[in-house]
């Protein structure tokens, strides 16, 4: 039984519970709604219950698919240490049906003018004789409008579960059959969802992120969000690992494999870093008023959370990472990987409420509760794909190199 | 490195010499290095090589670069010559960081890449001009040398551990 995962009775309540929490928060941000007196009131209360589905929906959204992204990496690449952790990615990326679904149910919501998060969605800002009309919008109107938005959503939602759900049917299919038939159809499709996800994951975020600061655009924001969504990915699978090792499954993942993801997590810290830091400092230096005011809504109203994340998603792993027998000490990464989460939770959190709050915004029941309700969503949809098969593959073509898998 | 006697094991395979030395180790012999054209992968542990400490001098010699780099910033950009830096006329180190950062990090890179490189020769004694210190010149091509102080192996007399390299396979053995 050491191949197989039971998700037991115990997991299953806590994930239950967790959901249930963020139902609570849910019912909480829906009274407030209900509650709010006066307009203005009513708007901040809608957009806070919006941007909150919207940060966490997101988030884990975003660190499900960057699963098969990194399975395409090692396919493409023909990679063979990952093999024995292949089975992990997959179970992260059985999130992205659910995923894509809270997604559609926010921009559903938003184009139905239920919530305000896109001031775009608004037809009157196109509209010359309105009071609301706003030329800088409006001279967007041929990419930012709502059938060709739902076109490339849906686009991008459909042909990237595509994919996931392939790769995944066909790794149990390579259980049964063997041989590398398999295999190189397997690189051929990451090749192709590669080069479809390397522009999609840039327009992506554009259009369900940037679009929130309708009037502030930067072209490196989508890696700057796929850094982010990757490096959470990749502290998820590890810490995924390391519980599934603390109950005594996948003992072929040895220190040495545990050394690559602490790499691949340290060298992604960094890629986020220097996204962070390209954009800050070109806005920085040329100081246009209408590219500023991205960072200073940011900095002078969240300051705290500003640096903190900044603190926690470069800093933390720079210096605790660094290390060779860092990477190699469970506890490290555990102790790592939890700050380093919590700091692109944030930074997600960031990349969305000074857009839609202003200065509205702060973290109470329902950001904490609404984020551990999609921890037990999330948790409970991964573990669940994760014990209904096993969790090594069997003949895999590179399995034994990976079995065999040593660096320094 | 000492002036005592070495003995060396010549062999024409990188497989032949990991399980001579592997049998060398299990008898008590102290094997002191390995002379190879390629590294050999699991030899490090066979032989009992300590783990290098070139990581944590880098390490070192960065964080010397940073500061270097902001020190040098500060002096050139603020003090010495006020420079006016994307309009923003602060004349203030930490106002004026962002542009600085780039410097910096490249300022860091190059101290550590650099002052690694020479720390690793230093330490090897590796300097222009230097004589090769391999045993044989066809260790720098098809053949392996294992290495073997006698000031390391005292229980052992020379004869015995010719005929205990001899007995796993080397092509000749020598002393020098």
């Amino acid at each position: 039984m050491e191949n197989q995962f039971e998700f037991s009775p115990r997991l299953k309540k806590i994930s239950f519970g967790l959901m249930a929490v963020g139902i609570i928060a849910l019912i909480i941000g829906v009274i407030g709604v209900f509650g709010a007196q006066g307009d203005e009131a009513h708007h901040i209360a809608s957009n806070r219950l919006w941007s909150n589905i919207l940060i966490n929906g997101f988030f884990f959204f975003g660190l499900s698919i960057i699963g098969t992204f990194f399975l395409s990496i090692q396919y493409a690449a023909e990679a063979a240490w990952a093999t024995t952790l292949k089975r992990i990615l997959e179970a992260v990326s059985s999130y992205v049906p659910m995923g894509g679904v809270v997604l559609i149910l926010v921009f559903a919501a938003g184009s139905l003018h239920f919530h305000h998060l896109y001031h775009w969605m608004d037809p009157e800002v196109f509209d010359v004789d309105s009071p609301k009309y706003d030329a800088i919008i409006a001279a967007k109107e041929a990419y930012l409008n709502l059938p060709f938005f739902w076109f490339r959503t849906l686009l991008y939602l459909g042909v990237w579960t595509f994919f996931t759900h392939r790769f995944r049917k066909r790794s149990l299919l390579e259980d049964q059959e063997g041989g590398t038939n398999l295999h190189f159809k397997n690189v051929r499709d990451a090749a192709i969802f590669l080069v479809f996800f390397g522009y999609t994951s840039s327009t992506a975020s554009w259009d369900w992120i940037m679009s929130i600061d309708t009037h502030w655009y930067s072209t490196l924001f989508g890696w700057y969000v796929l850094s982010g969504m990757w490096i959470s990915s990749l502290v998820v699978v590890s810490l995924l690992i390391i519980y599934l090792q603390s109950i005594g499954k996948l003992k072929s993942i040895n220190a040495n494999h545990m050394h690559d993801l602490g790499k691949w997590i340290f060298a992604i810290s960094f890629l986020w870093t220097y996204l962070f830091f390209s954009q800050f400092m070109l806005i920085w230096y040329s100081n246009i008023p209408e590219e500023t005011t991205y960072f200073i809504a940011r900095i002078t109203e969240y300051p705290i959370l500003y640096w903190g994340m900044f603190a926690s998603n470069f800093l933390v792993p720079m210096l605790f990472l660094m290390d060779r027998d860092n990477k190699r000490n469970k506890t490290f990464v555990v102790v790592v990987g939890l700050i380093v989460l919590i700091g692109h939770w944030m930074d997600t959190y960031l990349l969305i409420t000074p857009g839609t709050m202003k200065d509205h915004s702060h973290i109470g029941f329902l950001e904490i509760g609404m984020a551990l309700g999609f921890v037990g969503m999330f948790s409970y949809v991964v573990l669940n794909s994760l014990a209904n098969r096993p969790l090594m593959v069997e003949k895999h073509p590179y399995l034994n190199e990976s079995l065999h898998h040593e660096i320094h | 490195m000492s002036g005592g006697k070495k003995i060396y094991g010549l062999y024409n395979d990188d497989d032949i010499l990991k399980q001579g030395a592997s049998v060398l180790v299990n008898n008590g012999v102290n094997i002191s290095t390995t002379y190879s054209p390629f590294p050999i992968h699991g030899i490090e542990k066979i032989i009992g090589m300590k783990w290098t400490r070139l990581a944590i001098v880098a390490f070192m010699f960065g964080i010397t670069g940073t500061m270097l780099a902001l020190l040098g910033m500060g002096y050139f950009m603020i003090m010495d010559w006020p420079m006016n830096i994307g309009g923003k006329p602060s004349f203030d180190l930490y106002q004026n960081l962002p542009a600085f950062i780039p410097v910096t990090f490249e300022f860091t890179v190059l101290c550590a890449a650099h002052c690694m490189a020479i720390t690793y020769l230093i330490r090897n004694k590796t300097f222009p001009g230097s004589k090769a210190r391999n045993p044989h010149p066809r260790t720098t091509d098809d053949h392996f040398a294992i290495e073997v102080l006698m000031d390391d192996n005292l229980k052992y007399s020379d004869d015995k551990i010719h005929m205990m390299l001899k007995e796993t396979g080397t092509v000749e053995t020598f002393e020098k």
